[in-house]
């Protein structure tokens, strides 16, 4: 089962080594993980998904636990969070099928962040499911590259003042 | 006051009440060698490897209860150490490691004698620093020993560049601190502490199975209190060797694979374990689908990764020892109804003890057991502290050896590092100069680190150095024997091995080989009241085996060996018709 962990870690330098090295040391698997400051300047996030059954992430929390430098460890519920991500995606969109490309993006509400001759750069923020639908429907153009930030979470608004 | 990096650093050793360092110089580490150079306070035993720096900072950790401290230069100097810190991670010793560094401005660079030393230890460390700021550096050391020494202890490095030892600092130590993040729980959860009470007080066949938790937070009196109160027999792990006396009534000794029958038989058989200071290592679960399968566990660790991380858990309680097993030992006064009767259970454990008993056959060439067995007969009564190689040395003496007294058995549990005894043996002298300190050794294990003896002999250490020597890699040669059909593959030490007593005397050192039974005790007495460094060279029976054995990933009842007056075959077959006779269920994980 897949799990968004929301780690709060000392920003210090080194801390992501730690994770990641504890993560493949240890077996664990990680599907994506994202980072970066938080309203504190001393307090990063990370959010770290994974793919484990309630032993293994018993584990994988406990480990993370005893790093010096991780400060909380939320396993947020998808019901009660909010989770996005952002993928750029570079497709082949040459004069004669860019108006098609375009209006794919529109009904995504997708942003065009670079035109050139013959491709056209689509950003789009939302859920997996609703990217992975603009990512299949892009395919048949030729996608020729894409990043994902990976996912970042927050947990909703009353349960996180709770 | 302004002073350099390297006298703040020694001025924060002695904050922390250092009066040893075990270490060995190099370019980057030369200002604070020459620091040191000024300090009375502080006493640096100079090793002969880096290696044996760290495991001499452990043994002097185990022996005395402080955090040990070494110091080493960089590159090889660090990567020589890395065998330390991961002995000291596995086993969990409070330990401080200070490492020399090139300057910050060249760090990267693959600059002389630079090696990534906190990245290379990042998994065998509890937490690790890199200088950058040399005004941090009194709260880094602060710091450091704090993380070494509580909650459940371990390796902390601290990799020093050679500017931050030389630029100037306003000294002064921080009293107070918090490390954000860090807060081992100490006390046990009240209700599950009741539960677990209840569980022992009610049970019919219980055993407590402790370990080097107990060591660290020096909880054996409160161990003693709980198992003689409820009349709990106890079994130790090979790290909790001493921590409940090897010849109390209710010990059974060690478990795992070559623990005593009667301990193994005892875990498999019982209806409640309390588990302290324990991990369920694979060599005292066997394996962990069939272990213990009637039993209720109880866990005690502060750890909470070492919960339910082998083997299932049903009564988990995070906590120091010390604190839980004194909450424990007051619940269990309390219970009112009846105990569960053990007197059955106390009965049936006699009777084990009655028919395998720890023995040995000695005839002919002397009996590597026989040594032990000697050792343990003239050490009576006095302070001992033993350290041992790995392999079978270690097992005859974890077996033969009897341990009454805490932080008197010094081996390397987790790691099994070969060419521990000796370093440690330095260590645990050092740190106990009254003691007789004897390192049981193997011929191939001291062989890692002979050059320590420049070491004993330059600090006129009195430590015995019994070498069980069979010219063989033995633990190998015994697997070979029985698992890879005698096929002695590179274990055959024979040729090669040098005359140990010339290599004592070599190092100005009194060396001795004894070859006849009647040797053995006379020449071990006058060792020890001799109080002077000595090797001695016991030439022992060469293809003798360890057992009881438990064969590798096989359930812990099904052991080889240790039935005395029966040979190896009547026993495979005793052992194959019990377990036909009773079928171990298995356990669920």
């Amino acid at each position: 089962m897949k799990h968004i962990l929301s780690v709060l870690v000392q920003n210090k330098p080194g801390v992501l080594a730690r994770v990641s090295g504890l993560f493949s040391r240890r077996g664990f698997n990680i599907d994506s993980l994202a980072v970066g400051p938080t309203e504190n300047p001393e307090v990063s996030r990370m959010t770290i998904v994974v793919d484990a059954d309630d032993v293994k992430l018993e584990q994988i929390t406990k480990q993370l636990y005893k790093l010096v430098n991780i400060l909380k460890i939320s396993d947020l519920d998808p019901r009660d969070s909010v989770e996005r991500e952002l993928v750029l995606i570079k497709v082949n969109a040459p004069p004669n099928i860019r108006g098609e490309v375009l209006e794919t993006a529109n009904i995504f509400r997708a942003n065009i962040v670079d035109v050139s001759k013959s491709t056209l750069t689509i950003e789009i923020t939302g859920t997996a499911t609703k990217i992975q639908a603009l990512e299949d429907l892009l395919r048949p153009y030729g996608i020729k590259e894409l990043v994902r930030t990976g996912k970042i979470a927050l947990a909703r608004g009353k349960l996180a003042e709770a | 006051m302004r002073i350099t990096g390297a006298e703040a650093l020694i001025k924060s050793l002695e904050m922390e009440g250092v009066d040893v360092l075990f270490g060995y110089p190099g370019g980057v580490v030369l200002p604070i060698y020459d620091a040191l150079f000024d300090c009375k306070t502080i006493r640096h035993v100079l090793v002969r490897h880096e290696q044996c720096a760290g495991h001499a900072a452990d043994a002097y950790a185990r022996a005395t209860g402080k955090v040990g401290v070494c110091l080493v230069t960089s590159g090889p100097g660090a990567t020589n150490l890395v065998t330390g810190l991961a002995n000291a991670w596995m086993d969990s010793t409070p330990m401080v490691a200070i490492t020399g560094q090139v300057a910050t401005n060249v760090l990267g660079t693959d600059a002389f004698q630079e090696a990534d030393i906190t990245g290379i230890t990042l998994p065998i460390t509890k937490h690790s620093y890199l200088v950058k700021d040399v005004s941090q550096l009194p709260t880094i050391i602060r710091e450091a020993f704090q993380l070494a020494k509580s909650g459940r202890p371990g390796p902390v490095l601290i990799d020093m560049p050679v500017d931050m030892s030389k630029a100037e600092i306003d000294f002064k130590y921080p009293e107070d601190l918090t490390i954000p993040g860090y807060k081992p729980t100490y006390k046990g959860h009240a209700k599950q502490i009741k539960e677990a009470a209840k569980l022992l007080a009610g049970a019919h066949k219980p055993i407590i199975y402790a370990g080097g938790g107990i060591t660290h937070s020096e909880a054996w009196d409160e161990l003693r209190k709980l198992a003689e109160t409820v009349q709990i027999p106890v079994t130790t792990t090979l790290m909790g060797k001493g921590v409940f006396p090897d010849d109390h009534d209710l010990s059974l000794r060690m478990l795992g694979m070559h623990g005593t029958r009667y301990a193994n038989y005892a875990i498999m058989d019982s209806d409640v374990i309390l588990a302290i200071g324990v991990r369920f290592d694979d060599r005292v679960t066997g394996k962990v689908s069939t272990f213990a399968p009637h039993a209720t566990i109880i866990h005690v660790d502060i750890d909470p990764a070492e919960i339910s991380k082998n083997v299932r858990v049903d009564v988990p309680i995070v906590g120091d020892a010390k604190t839980v097993l004194k909450d424990l030992v007051t619940a269990v006064q309390k219970i009112e109804q009846p105990h569960g009767d053990k007197t059955k259970w106390h009965e049936l454990i006699a009777r084990w003890k009655e028919a395998y008993p720890l023995h040995y056959h000695q005839n002919g060439v002397i009996r590597p057991e026989y040594v032990v067995d000697t050792i343990n007969k003239v050490t009576k009564g006095r302070e001992t502290i033993i350290t041992t190689g790995v392999g079978q040395n270690q097992m005859w003496a974890a077996q033969f050896y009897s341990a009454n007294t805490p932080r008197g058995f010094i081996t390397s549990g987790g790691l099994g590092t070969m060419g521990f005894g000796l370093p440690a043996a330095v260590g645990a002298q050092v740190g106990k100069p009254d003691s007789v300190v004897i390192d049981i050794d193997g011929d191939g294990s001291i062989q890692m680190v002979s050059q320590e003896l420049a070491t004993v002999a330059a600090n006129k250490l009195p430590i015995i150095i019994a070498i069980l020597n069979n010219r063989f890699l033995g633990m190998v040669r015994q697997w070979q024997e029985l698992f890879y059909d005698h096929r002695y593959s590179s274990v055959d030490l024979d040729v090669g091995t040098p005359d140990f007593v010339k290599l004592a005397e070599a190092y100005g050192i009194k060396g001795v080989r004894v070859e006849k039974i009647e040797d053995v005790e006379p020449t071990l007495k006058e060792a020890i009241e001799a109080r002077k460094p000595i090797l001695i060279d016991f030439m022992v029976a060469r293809e003798e085996n360890v057992y009881p054995m438990v064969a590798p990933g096989a359930s812990i009842d099904e052991m080889l060996g240790g039935i005395p007056g029966a040979s190896l075959s009547q026993m495979i077959d005793e052992e194959v018709e019990k377990r036909e006779t009773h079928p171990v269920s298995t356990r669920s994980k």
